[in-house]
């Protein structure tokens, strides 16, 4: 049989073994739109939907640990956007109801887009991503992970199995920009995190670099340049465009079909540096919450 | 869909369609939900346009959850309970009071994005009996229709939203 639908990680483990060569499906969101046009040929499906050890959550210390196969609806959840608001803004920036419904966190990350909107949360939250093989597991960061456009270090027989990150860090934003609010991959995407108690800033960029970027100077940057006992920039205005720009230097884009790499650079910058006022602005008690994709 | 397959890639599988058991026989593994529906089950209803998630059309739920089967690995959706467009109507030719809302208020023009925004819509009033204008357009974002530029699809969900009102 050249579909196997397994229930368990185990039945995936003996799926995989069993059919040399077979290919995992989890949401579908990308993977059938290739087949449906001719653009990828399985020899063998796996399919991941029905796997119950991919699916819900889980509280662990001062960590969330986060099924592969939960779906973004699922990560818009009230219970989830408390913990992990970044993620649960990115999340409903994902295409469609229908989308968000099919599409997975761990399909995002197997997927490797350098527009996947989950990874730049991802990674500025530091995410480890654990991979479970037969008879073992190891973990990895999504820099790590995700070594190209659309390559992943994953090898033959492994499944991305759940995603541990750190709930409830400071303040979080997501941004993204594209042709309209709904349906659109990313022409840009950035996530910021501000943690108040480490004193740290963490910026990752989407869709501007083969891979999520980091944008580790505009983070220095950033925590030198915030007040922290006050909560706010020193400099202001000049602070916030030093930020945008050393988020603009940090990209490093291609021209597309989708967008320009000047406009990318362009886009990427005022993403953060208006992720990063909101960051404040909420902190400072006067700004009311905004409609995640709103920009 | 491709070009055909070898005859070794054939397979044979149920599914569970509007609540009757549909058998699929001798099909590539790696169709989707669509086009068995369509090709197959002669149930054309779900329309297809994009084959890419893009346009809604082919909306359907599957477990409860509304999503597009042309992204839906066919012969994976074994387990799983589906509904079609087909699925939503009283049954004996009659509408639906969505249908019979999209009728009345004019938001059906060429129609093909109807069959996707009547599952959309009733998908919504599932989980949302009262949903303000944003949450309506959130709710169809996934839809597309070319014709009527949505102001009379809009007015049909508030009509249907106002007539369930108890």
């Amino acid at each position: 049989m050249p579909v196997l639908v397994p229930t368990s990680l185990d039945g995936v483990f003996d799926a995989l073994a069993s059919l040399p060569g077979a290919e995992m499906i989890a949401g579908g969101t990308d993977f059938m739109v290739e087949v449906n046009y001719a653009r990828r040929r399985p020899r063998a499906i796996v399919s991941l939907r029905g796997v119950r050890e991919l699916k819900g959550w889980r509280r662990e210390g001062g960590d969330v640990v986060l099924g592969a196969g939960l779906s973004y609806a699922e990560l818009m959840r009230p219970e989830l956007s408390v913990l992990l608001p970044g993620l649960s803004q990115a999340a409903r920036t994902v295409g469609s109801p229908q989308i968000r419904n099919a599409g997975t966190l761990g399909g995002n990350l197997g997927t490797a887009s350098p527009a996947g909107d989950t990874l730049p949360v991802l990674s500025a939250l530091d995410a480890k991503v654990v991979i479970g093989r037969s008879g073992g597991r190891r973990e990895l960061s999504v820099a790590q992970l995700i070594v190209g456009p659309k390559r992943s270090c994953l090898q033959e027989g492994e499944v991305i199995v759940e995603i541990r990150l750190p709930a409830g860090l400071g303040s979080q934003e997501f941004l993204k920009v594209g042709t309209r609010n709904a349906m659109v991959i990313a022409v840009a995407n950035a996530a910021l995190v501000v943690d108040w108690v480490g004193r740290s800033v963490r910026c990752a960029l989407g869709s501007v670099g083969p891979v999520i970027l980091r944008a580790s100077a505009a983070e220095e940057f950033a925590a030198t340049a915030i007040d922290w006992d006050e909560r706010r920039l020193r400099g202001g205005e000049r602070d916030l465009e030093q930020f945008s720009a050393l988020v603009r230097e940090a990209a490093r884009p291609i021209d597309d079909h989708r967008s320009t790499a000047r406009y990318r650079c362009h886009a990427a910058g005022v993403c953060a540096r208006r992720a990063l006022e909101r960051v404040l602005a909420k902190r400072a008690g006067d700004r009311a919450e905004e409609v995640p994709w709103e920009s | 869909m491709g070009e055909l397959s070898e005859p070794g890639e054939l397979i044979s599988y149920e599914l569970s369609v509007n609540g009757e058991v549909r058998e699929v026989t001798d099909a590539w593994f790696g169709e989707s939900l669509l086009y068995v529906l369509r090709e197959r089950l002669g149930l054309w209803g779900s329309k297809n346009a994009c084959e890419q998630g893009e346009c809604g059309s082919c909306s359907v739920l599957l477990d409860g959850r509304l999503e597009c089967a042309c992204m839906v690995l066919a012969a994976g959706a074994i387990d799983s309970d589906i509904v079609t467009v087909e699925g939503l109507s009283p049954g004996g030719g009659e509408l639906s009071d969505i249908q019979e809302a999209f009728v009345k208020e004019g938001a059906v023009q060429c129609g093909f994005c109807t069959p996707g925004l009547i599952v959309s819509v009733h998908d919504l009033f599932e989980h949302n009996p009262t949903p303000t204008d944003l949450e309506v357009r959130e709710a169809i974002s996934g839809n597309l229709c070319r014709c009527t530029g949505y102001g009379r699809i809009l007015a049909a969900v508030r009509a249907v939203e106002i007539a369930r009102r108890p």
